[in-house]
């Protein structure tokens, strides 16, 4: 009865299926991987809207044609590229920076417990961490992730030895520049070993209005007792296309926190996947958008609770959304029979400060154990009318008034880094954000 | 009536021992009173009485007029004349009091082989009772202690002893929280009951309410054990000297 | 027809079922009797016990023996798709409300059922709504005229009896301005081996000012402990809150049926109009309950609230899944949704499953949901005070599922709360 429909590919399914025979015989590494992972997206194709974990944010749409891979940049692109200043610079005890997809270069020195090996070496020497790549099943059949194993050209293999406690934070610095639209995969795996205890920091840049397609992926993989602390910020080019995921393996008793900022790129998308595979451990899974003009961004977060006790969860995403931007969170909370004891706290909140906003939230709970506590809320609307009242009868201007709230509102979900110096910075873009539109208002162009 | 042998208590599921060697003896007739330092055992001897699963026997014997009671469920117990106050009374949200209130008489009507208790009948005895405890109709209709305070909750307690008719009741802490007036009223409810057929085992931290209520024994209880036990008197020489003297004792 | 075999069966919702032979289930069955008997004492007396046996010993018992009821409900039974009785029809009458079989409304309104009829559900709607279309044989309808406040409850019993059989009625409920009608559905049926099918679809249109309140009890056979035999419940049920400042309220207590798939919906389409759905799914043994709501805000300042609670047990599965939305025009639009879940032992599942999808800053919506397991410190304070493990439980479920009991006619509020002790039984202890 069930009628079998025949896929019609679009071109930049199409260019990718031409290129990638030519292109994975390039890249470093074994191929097989690769090609596995492309026969995943061969199999379901660019996501688009019947796809239910892309039911809001249609890829297939977005990504009308496949920009080319990007090739190794040469020392002179190097240097324009690096030109601009990185909030984040400075930040990181060490620094690797990336220019479209490759490392370029290393500042600062690696802190003792740790290794850090460039992606594209370890892959070419076979690096034995690499026998942990993508292992996590929750993340598998994920076509993003898939698209960025396929074509990952560079990225890092950090390890952190066993009770060591990381001093700085470890700082990854990945810029997308060139003339034209391209397409960017770096690739990031970080083994956490027992009672370790690390900080990494992402930044990924791109200048211009340019609509280049990066995919990013870290993967992090948490031994017994490790305490890991991640950031993640999203100043991409304002036309880009950018996907990135982050996977989270969390063994015994590990803390995780994860912070990703989003602010810039004309369609944005950040994945988690986070799985719970040892027991009592704790994860904060937040997130922090902005959004104006036509931006799309969506946070999409899988949490899945595997052992006993079940551990704690909690999950904070905050969206505010002008002009004709449109947010989307989509949350589940898996809780398998055995993962007694979970507790799990999703909320979503967004602000739309504008009538032609938009805001898709589907927070969900899957659970199959029964001695659980586990909630979620999610809520939409305008700003608190009698807020605003409050501090506007005060004396403060509206648009400071909104500019105060929007920040404390956004705020909450970045107070939770732990390093200060990195949540100033974080701060500061929020603030930076709002001086932006209050400047627009004032021009009269936010009519 | 109640009789508690060498008893030995444990966290259900971990190591944490609460009760140790516990002896304590309350005949019928007796009101007994225990009182002891913060976190010395007293809530969770009247949970293990009443049979509250998140502790573990160990070792050791309750027995209710002879029979050892720790194999029976709470509600067999209940049905057996055993009554617990608690410190803290469960909130149940949706269940109106009155409908709580008639499900447990009958239940435990229907273990003693008794007719269920007609409308008019029920409805008779709880508006009296609750005219003895000055707790207005209007409470009744609410959810069950759902947004009482925190001495509303304790008189719902007594009322619920007051309509159940237990031969033993434990109190724990029912005068926390009490005002002047319900202290009276609960203390003049336990003497009304006070008869050879009854006995009361009362946990307090105060001496004001075994002045309205006079205990028999008093029980002194530290680290999770009876440390000393006397009359009346004891409780005075606690009022005045604290637990000092029975803190290293244990 | 041939445009419901052209379309691929949903495959969205958490519920897992063996394909269905639709060739194998019968389209239609009369009530194996000589024409349709006059009043329901000519049905099979085994049935009247099948009623009390099943929990549903409704007011309309009352009616079948003869006893004058103080509020007195007119009713339209449904047996096997084919309606066989309708009470009180010259009473309401007399109040100018129509309430018949689709059947005799189509001989005597025909214009009003064609202007109506597909007008909230299209005949494309989706797979199972398109199966009913092409084969629906009967069904109630009602109309309550401009400014009439329904005299008495209204209340269709649907009954799936023959062996094998897909029952596909079709209810039409129209309201226009200012009226009111109540309208309670019961559903049972007879316990039986092979799986049964019910695809039926309900439509309701309120005009301005006008306000709908339709409550379902369905007990229907949820199939043995091994999940063999039971009803497939696949309804859809949609109200269109057409005028301005008109009200639909859907209520729920879903305790049978081995699957159920249904999520009652409102267009609020009408200014100001008000859209609400409160309910209980209760599972047990290898019961499937997927249900929840569409609230659909087209219009400015329409409101929508959604109390849903589930309560799973045994190694049953029982899921929300929702939709609100607010498009561009429907400014001021709100929503509150409450979900609850509660767990009773550790191999049944609770799922949520909710889209929010704002498109206006005007609009607030607030979700909030939870899951957890019965409290033991509450069952060990029930139990202190006698009642058993079970009767603990049944109060406390009880309790949880308040909020939505209080919107069913008092009457028919005692009974589901009984229903839903009967449909726990065995799952403590
Ligand atoms: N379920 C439990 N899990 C962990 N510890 C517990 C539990 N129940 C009791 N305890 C601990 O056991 C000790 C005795 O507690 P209990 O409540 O019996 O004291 P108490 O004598 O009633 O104190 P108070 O006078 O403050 O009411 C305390 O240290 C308490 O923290
Ligand atoms: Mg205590």
């Amino acid at each position: 009865m069930n009628v079998k429909v025949t896929t019609i590919r679009t071109a930049a399914e199409a260019a990718l299926i031409e290129r990638f025979p030519a292109l994975k015989a390039g890249l470093p590494g074994p191929a097989a991987p690769r090609e596995q992972a492309f026969a995943t997206f061969m199999a379901s194709g660019l996501p688009n809207r019947r796809v239910e974990a892309w039911k809001y944010t249609d890829l297939r749409a977005a990504m009308r044609e496949a920009a080319p891979l990007a090739p190794k940049p040469d020392a002179a692109q190097t240097t324009v590229a690096l030109k601009g200043n990185s909030p984040l610079a400075g930040q990181g005890a060490v620094t690797l920076s990336f220019v479209n997809g490759y490392h370029v270069g290393t500042e600062g020195t690696v802190p003792s417990g740790v290794t850090i090996v460039p992606l594209a070496e370890a892959l070419g020497s076979g690096h034995p961490l690499l026998a942990r790549m993508g292992t996590l099943a929750l993340a598998q059949g994920d076509t993003a992730l898939a698209l960025n194993t396929a074509f990952m050209t560079d990225g890092a293999v950090i390890h952190v030895a066993a009770g060591a406690e990381v001093d700085g934070p470890i700082a990854l610095t990945f810029v997308t520049a060139g003339p034209s639209a391209i397409a960017t995969a770096a690739r990031v795996l970080m083994v956490v070993e027992a009672g370790a205890k690390v900080l990494l920091v992402e930044s990924h840049e791109g200048q211009g209005k340019l609509a280049h397609q990066t995919n990013t992926a870290v993967e992090i993989i948490a031994g017994d007792g490790a305490d890991v602390q991640h950031v993640r910020l999203g100043l991409n080019s304002e036309g880009a296309v950018a996907l990135s995921t982050l996977t989270a393996d969390l063994g015994a008793a590990t803390s995780l926190t994860s912070v990703n900022v989003a602010l810039t790129g004309a369609m944005v998308r950040h994945q988690v996947y986070a799985r719970f595979s040892g027991g009592d451990a704790r994860a904060q899974i937040n997130g922090a958008t902005l959004l104006q003009g036509q931006q799309h961004a969506d946070s999409t977060l899988v949490v899945e609770h595997a052992a006993e006790p079940g551990g704690e969860s909690r999950e904070l995403f905050r969206t505010i959304i002008d002009d004709e931007a449109s947010g989307v969170f989509q949350g589940k909370i898996i809780v398998q029979p055995h993962a007694q004891k979970t507790d799990g706290r999703m909320a979503s909140n967004a602000v739309l400060l504008s009538q032609g906003a938009a805001m898709y939230n589907k927070p969900e709970l899957e659970i199959f154990a029964d001695d659980v506590a586990c909630a979620h809320g999610a809520t939409c609307g305008a700003l608190d009318d009698e807020l605003l009242f409050y501090l506007m009868s005060r004396g403060i201007s509206k648009a400071e008034a909104e500019a105060l709230m929007i920040e404390s509102f956004v705020g909450a979900a970045i107070d939770d880094i732990a390093h200060e110096a990195i949540r100033d910075v974080l701060h500061g873009l929020v603030q930076e954000w709002l001086k932006v539109r209050a400047a627009r208002i004032n021009a009269g162009a936010g009519v | 009536m109640l009789e508690i042998n060498n008893l030995h208590v444990k966290i259900a599921g971990e190591d944490k021992v609460i009760l140790r060697s516990l002896t304590l003896k309350v005949a019928k007739g007796e009101v007994a009173a225990i009182m002891g330092p913060n976190g010395s055992g007293k809530s969770t001897l009247s949970y293990v009485i009443a049979g509250k699963p998140d502790y573990e026997v160990m070792d050791g014997e309750v027995l209710l007029d002879g029979v050892n009671i720790l194999e029976m469920a709470p509600d067999e117990r209940a049905a057996a004349g055993l009554f617990l106050a608690f410190q803290y009374p469960m909130e149940i949200p949706g269940v109106a009091t009155m409908t709580f209130l008639k499900a447990a008489m009958n239940a435990q009507r229907k273990q003693r082989g008794q007719a269920e208790l007609t409308t008019p009948e029920f409805i008779k005895r709880v508006n009296a009772a609750a005219d003895l405890l000055g707790i207005p109709k209007d409470m009744l209709r609410r959810p069950l202690n759902v947004g009482f305070s925190g001495g509303e909750k304790k008189r719902m307690e007594i009322l619920q002893m007051t309509l159940l008719e237990p031969k033993m009741s434990v109190m724990d802490e029912t005068d926390s929280g009490l005002d002047i007036d319900a202290l009276k009223i609960v203390a003049e409810g336990v003497n009304a009951r006070r008869d050879p057929e009854h006995a009361f085992l009362v946990i307090t931290h105060y001496q004001r309410l075994l002045d309205y209520i006079k205990p028999d024994t008093v029980h002194v209880m530290s680290r999770g054990r009876i440390v000393k036990t006397g009359g009346p008197e004891l409780a005075l020489e606690l009022e005045a000297n604290g637990y000092r003297d029975y803190q290293s004792a244990a | 027809m041939s445009r419901w075999r052209s379309l691929p069966e949903p495959t969205w919702a958490r519920v897992s079922y063996p394909q269905i032979d639709f060739q194998d289930i019968y389209y239609y069955a009369a009530p194996k009797m000589n024409g349709a008997p006059k009043s329901l004492d000519e049905v099979d007396p085994a049935i009247l016990d099948a009623y009390k046996k099943l929990g549903i010993p409704l007011r309309e018992q009352e009616i079948l023996a003869g006893v004058e009821p103080q509020n007195r409900v007119a009713v339209d039974a449904v047996f096997d798709s084919v309606s066989v009785v309708t009470t009180f029809r010259a009473e309401l009458a007399k109040a100018g409300v129509i309430f018949c079989s689709i059947s005799d409304a189509l001989q005597e309104h025909p214009e009003l059922v064609r202007k109506y009829i597909g007008s909230v559900v299209p005949v494309t709607d989706n797979y199972y709504a398109t199966l009913n279309s092409a084969v629906f044989t009967d069904g109630s309808f009602v109309y309550i005229p401009k400014g009439v406040r329904c005299p008495m409850e209204l209340s269709t019993y649907f009954r799936i009896n023959e062996k094998n059989t897909g029952q596909f009625e079709r209810t039409l409920i129209i309201a226009e301005e200012g009226s009111y009608v109540s309208y309670l559905e019961g559903c049972t049926a007879p316990q039986r081996d092979e799986n049964q099918l019910h695809a039926a679809v309900v439509e309701l249109v309120t005009m301005d000012d006008a306000e709908i309140k339709y409550s379902t009890v369905q007990n229907w056979y949820p199939g043995d402990a091994n999940g063999r035999g039971g009803i497939y419940n696949f309804v859809t049920k949609r109200g269109d809150c057409r005028g301005k400042n008109s009200k639909i309220s859907w209520t729920q207590v879903e305790t049978g049926s081995a699957i159920t798939w249904k999520y009652p919906s409102v267009i609020l389409r009408g200014e100001g109009s008000r859209g609400e759905f409160y309910s209980i799914a209760v599972s047990n043994g290898m019961q499937q309950v997927d249900s929840g709501t569409k609230m659909i805000h087209l219009g400015k300042n329409t409101t929508s609230r959604i109390i849903s609670k589930g309560i799973s047990a045994g190694r049953s599965q029982n899921t929300y899944r929702g939709l609100v939305s607010a498009h561009r025009k429907a400014t001021n639009a709100r929503n509150f949704t409450n979900c609850d879940s509660l767990l009773i032992g550790n191999q049944c599942g609770a799922h949520t499953v909710p889209y929010i999808e704002s498109k206006t800053s005007t609009a607030t919506f607030e979700h909030e949901a939870t899951t957890s397991k019965i409290s033991e410190d509450q069952l060990f304070y029930c139990m202190q005070r006698g009642l058993t493990a079970e009767e603990s439980t049944a109060l406390i479920v009880n309790g949880f599922v308040k909020d939505v009991l209080q919107q069913l006619p008092m009457e028919f509020a005692v009974e589901a709360q009984k229903l839903i002790s009967i449909s726990l039984e065995g799952s403590v202890g």
